[in-house]
């Protein structure tokens, strides 16, 4: 065992590469949920975005094109969850676990041809003079965009849901649904705008998998990172910057399991990585206590009846 | 303009034929996926639903219906209990590999002793380790109101993990020449879930299925804990006013489909498959989610559901040998089933009416 061996500047630079793809996926599903859906399908949507980002960006060359694929085809495969619980008025955590059956299904289907292939590398942030700072460089100036895209996500959707009209409104239809029709807001129309835009969200989260986190693509690649970015919009409260620290708080913990392995702990292989996992689930038990902050109206469909 | 209109009642005849009419659609919108695949819709369609039943080999396939129906329905008939009550374990895969991993564990600690009460034994350790996986969200349910979706979920992969460790370590074969997995309990006879009838495909398994469809029609229509069951889905504010307690109900449910998951990983493991591996596990534990909706919730319709989507596993395995459709098209195809079917749901609890032109 050699724990001398874990740089810890690369660490906290890898911590945030891993922790992404759950930001991403997270703060997507935040807005989702602050609508007053809950899409259990986070899960699909992400490995479809994985695999879309992926095949796109190979066939093309270009690592953009394949994030805006991604995006559109998590947005894609979430209007499938729309037309389910919106129009249908289906249960929601059934049609969820249907997303995700079909997602996981349809992402092996479209990924064979690309198993064993490497993508195209996205560069990343060079700046002169901040790059090559020592310790502040590799953490802050030398990561790739799409990082820093989902940072900036995080604090656009904070801005907009506590400030903007637009957030209120979003907010209105997820506390009470009932009173925002009174009030003449279309909540359908807000719901579907909200779930279409977890759908990309979390194709994007998937496409930072499978394009610069791994980078390869093999089938189910994304091992319950949807999932765990449920649990992190609990563990936020349906708070972004919150998610954001539970994210890092998470790709911490994959992190550190990843460089234990490496450096040859005595803890066997299999249990390290359980640990993310079992972190979740006490995570989600030590917050459960507090569910002050989540909308009234989660998980409820709405039909207007007159 | 189409308006949807609530139903005073739920329709029965729509309950009852909107899985048909889901079945039909999946395989009109299957064989297009086929089509755009490049191979032949209706051949692809009727290797998947006709040659396993009538086709030349159905007397290998029909046993096989058995083999792989009877672990869907087991974990199926559990999880609608839940379902039932709004009580979603999603987690039976894991349960499934506990209760495999558990009753392998008591049959080869006897190993090579010989004795009738071995087998029994093994049983009631499936059934029980699937019951303790599933008693950990179930607790945390009642205890500190956890997520039992996400903590069931997260339990897999926490099994999936513990399976690999099991198989490379402490079950591993010491005479497996170093290969991953345990000893083959095809291969000691006390432990064995042989074929009861030879050539049958009927094991112990497929014996508990069935009983576990009649317990459950039992229970949800004769006894109390199944009214409470209903009465929690259907009216949770007329339950709590009836004296239900959430937490013991909660505790059945979660308990009752951990132990008839952790049966089939334990019937699976001790008969078809044979021996505890890395990838021991297929996924019966989510696909029986889909039997359990395609069964819309009902023990009957659950071993109806089951036969189903057995007939699709092993349609899918002839498909991809004949015509070389690929196993993931078969998966698509489940998935798309399961939407067609909670989308047509709409149609028992509301009706479909042009609008008509209202005078203000």
């Amino acid at each position: 065992m050699d724990l001398s061996a874990i740089n810890p500047v690369l660490l906290v630079a890898s911590l945030m590469v891993a922790a992404t793809p759950l930001l991403l996926a997270a703060i997507g599903e935040l807005v989702v949920e602050k609508a007053g859906v809950l899409n259990l399908g986070v899960e699909g949507m992400m490995i479809t975005g994985a695999i879309c980002g992926f095949a796109i960006s190979v066939e093309t060359g270009s690592p953009w094109l394949g994030f805006i694929a991604a995006a559109i085809g998590g947005a894609i495969l979430s209007l499938l969850f729309v037309l389910m619980t919106q129009v249908a008025l289906a249960n929601q955590v059934a049609s969820g676990l249907a997303l995700t059956l079909f997602g996981l299904g349809l992402s092996a289907l479209m990924g064979q041809s690309y198993v064993g292939i490497k993508p195209p590398a996205m560069g990343r942030l060079d700046l002169p003079v901040l790059s090559d700072l020592p310790v502040v460089g590799p953490i802050l100036f030398s990561h790739d965009p799409i990082l820093y895209l989902g940072i900036l996500l995080t604090g656009a959707v904070w801005w907009v849901l506590k400030y903007s009209r637009a957030g209120l409104i979003l907010r209105a239809v997820g506390e009470n649904h009932d009173a925002a029709h009174a009030l003449g807001y279309k909540v359908i129309r807000i719901r579907v705008l909200a779930i279409l835009f977890g759908g990309a969200c979390a194709g994007l989260g998937g496409a930072y998998i499978s394009l610069i986190r791994v980078p390869q693509w093999t089938e189910g690649m994304t091992a319950g990172v949807g999932w765990i970015a449920l649990a992190l919009v609990v563990f936020a409260s349906w708070k972004p910057w919150r998610a954001l620290l539970g994210a890092y708080l998470f790709g911490g913990v994959t992190v550190v399991q990843l460089n234990l392995q490496a450096a040859g702990v005595a803890i066997p292989v299999e249990y390290l990585a359980m640990s993310p996992y079992l972190i979740t689930i006490l995570v989600l038990v030590i917050l459960s206590a507090d569910k002050s902050g989540a909308p009234a109206a989660l998980g409820r469909s709405f039909h207007a009846s007159h | 303009m189409i308006v949807l209109e609530k139903r005073p009642q739920p329709s029965r005849t729509w309950s009852m034929a909107t899985p048909l009419v889901a079945v039909l659609a999946t395989m009109i919108c299957g064989g297009l996926l086929f089509a755009v695949l490049g191979k032949n819709p209706v051949e692809a369609i009727g290797t998947i639903f006709w040659e396993p039943l009538f086709g030349e080999y159905a007397f290998y396939y029909r046993p096989q219906l058995l083999v792989k129906g009877a672990p869907l329905v087991l974990i199926a008939i559990g999880l609608s209990l839940g379902f039932r009550a709004g009580i979603w374990n999603i987690g039976a895969e894991g349960q499934y590999i506990m209760g495999a991993i558990v009753g392998a564990g008591v049959g080869l600690a006897f190993y090579p002793m010989e004795a009738f009460y071995i087998f029994p034994l093994m049983v009631l350790a499936g059934a029980f380790g699937g019951w303790v996986w599933a008693m950990i969200p179930a607790f945390l349910k009642v205890r500190f109101g956890t997520n039992e979706i996400l903590v069931s979920l997260m339990l897999v992969y926490v099994a999936e993990q513990f399976l690999a460790s099991m198989s490379l370590g402490l079950l591993k074969n010491p005479e497996g020449f170093g290969f991953p997995g345990s000893r083959n309990l095809q291969s000691y006879a006390s432990a064995h879930n042989a074929e009861l009838i030879e050539g049958s495909g009927m094991h112990w398994g497929v014996v508990a299925a069935f009983v576990a469809v009649i317990f459950a029609y039992v229970l949800l229509n004769r006894h109390m804990t199944g009214f409470h069951i209903r009465l929690t889905g259907e009216a949770p504010r007329a339950a709590r006013f009836a004296g239900v307690k959430p937490a013991r109900l909660i505790l059945f449910c979660l308990g009752m489909s951990g132990a008839l998951a952790g049966l089939a990983g334990l019937f699976e493991v001790s008969g078809p498959s044979g021996q505890i591996s890395i990838d021991f596990n297929v996924g019966y534990g989510f696909t029986a989610i889909i039997v359990a909706f395609l069964g819309r919730l009902h023990p009957v319709g659950i071993l109806l559901a089951g036969g189903l989507m057995a007939l699709t596993y092993i349609g899918g395995e002839i498909a991809q040998g004949s015509l070389g459709l690929p196993a993931a098209a078969i998966q698509v195809f489940q998935g798309m089933l399961l939407f067609f079917l909670l989308a047509l749901d709409l149609l028992t609890n509301y009706r479909i009416r042009a609008a008509r032109k209202e005078v203000a």
